[in-house]
């Protein structure tokens, strides 16, 4: 087992890349998934 | 005569150790009550396969090779991530998504909370090499299946140490998570009440949530497909409304199945030749290192979000978006209940634990996409 400290700082590329990927995917799921709400949620009647 | 005798030469003190850490294994999981659905099977087969000359797994004896049973089920279902997937549809079918759907933001303490995976990628890398190192950092996911799909894919030389990692930290989730959380907020902050709004959610958007998530996920990093797909599958088995017995079926018979053969067919590679090694013990520190980064980065990210919201987000419901589910739901909901009785927490924090699930298998897709 060889110590590469230099891979840490090399890495934090993945990192970062990873981090925003997954905040791309969720929030794409986000919004998809408020436009499901929005479409779909029953209508509230409008009593005034 | 000797016959009755002569295999007890081929036993050496590193067998005895891993019988040791079979019997902790066993007694965690039925003393301490600590993922005993899988300790136990994973502490029973690793005495299994240290038995001297074991036939439960492939030996060669005199110049013969012997193929043993738990290395055949090794081959048919986890080296080709067949068990953990089908184990994802019955995790699927269990999981109610509807008050992640009912306030969909949650999500992002999910993301955040995925942190611990890529820090940990980043500490491993030093010592490991790169697939090593991502297989290790998975062990963040808090996700067996996960770990062990990742893992297997990247041909991870650990793959034992990984498993023994993730469920145990698992397990200790209640014990690794309340002084990380506390450590990072004022008690001020843990007195922050959330209003809960239970917003009606429809049976449509129940049944398409699982086919887009699968779709978007899949798009982005397709390497994720089977992960999320089979979790998918499973919820929409759920959520559909017309296959309640196949989805009680996949909750409990074929989960409970898969999880018998999973336990004791991953200590397969429990045995002592390629356990007992330094690696294990860095590789157990990585293990809880992931985790405490997860929580950090789900609790910060919540703070960072209390800088600019009007409305104040009580910041250890970031905790909850690891994946460990429904565990670390419930220890935010105790650390609030602990610091005011009257702080109910519960609805937010298990809609940030599923949420956890979602990201914590698309991280798995990511670390594939860069390193598979």
């Amino acid at each position: 087992m060889n110590i590469e400290v230099s891979n840490f700082v090399d890495n934090l590329y993945y990192m970062g890349i990873g981090m925003l990927g997954i905040f791309i995917v969720i929030g794409l799921i986000i919004a998809v998934t408020m436009i499901l709400n929005a479409v779909t949620s029953p209508k509230k009647k409008n009593n005034d | 005569m000797e016959i009755l005798y002569e295999n007890l030469l081929n036993l050496d003190w590193k067998m005895v150790v891993m019988w040791l850490i079979g019997a902790v294994l066993i007694f965690l999981a039925i003393k301490k009550d600590m993922e005993p659905t899988l300790l136990l099977p994973l502490g029973f087969g690793t005495i299994l396969v240290n038995l001297p000359l074991s036939g439960a797994v492939t030996q060669v004896v005199d110049g013969v090779e012997q193929e043993g049973a738990l290395t055949t089920l090794f081959n048919a279902g986890i080296s080709n991530e067949l068990f953990p997937l089908i184990l994802f549809i019955g995790i699927g079918a269990m999981i109610d998504f509807g008050p992640l759907l009912s306030n969909p933001k949650l999500m992002l303490f999910g993301a955040a909370a995925q942190f611990g995976i890529f820090f940990t990628l980043c500490a491993a890398s030093v010592f490991f090499d790169i697939k090593d190192a991502a297989s290790i950092a998975i062990i963040g996911a808090a996700d067996g299946p996960t770990s062990i799909v990742v893992a297997q894919k990247l041909n991870s030389n650990y793959l034992g140490a990984i498993m023994v990692a993730a469920y145990s930290y698992m397990a200790l989730v209640p014990m690794i998570q309340p002084p990380v959380i506390k450590l990072l907020t004022t008690k001020k902050e843990r007195l922050i009440r959330m209003e809960y709004v239970s917003k009606p959610v429809s049976k449509i958007t129940k049944i398409l949530f699982p086919i887009i998530i699968t779709v978007i996920a899949g798009l982005i990093a397709p390497a994720s497909v089977s992960l999320i797909g089979f979790l998918m599958f499973g919820n929409l088995i759920r959520e559909c409304g017309v296959l309640d017995s196949l989805a009680e079926t996949a909750q409990k018979v074929l989960a409970n199945l898969i999880t018998i053969f999973l336990g004791i067919t991953i200590a397969s590679q429990m045995r002592a030749e390629e356990f007992l090694k330094k690696e294990t013990l860095l590789i157990l520190g990585l293990g809880l290192f992931a985790f405490v980064f997860d929580t950090a980065g789900g609790v910060i990210f919540a703070k960072v979000i209390n800088l600019f919201a009007k409305k104040k987000i009580n910041p250890m419901i970031g905790a909850a978006g690891i994946s460990a589910f429904p565990m670390s739901g419930r220890v935010v909901h105790k650390l609030a209940r602990s610091e005011d009785p009257e702080n109910f927490l519960l609805m937010q924090a298990t809609g940030v634990n599923v949420s956890g699930q979602i990201a914590s298998v698309i991280a798995g897709g990511m670390i594939l996409n860069f390193f598979g």
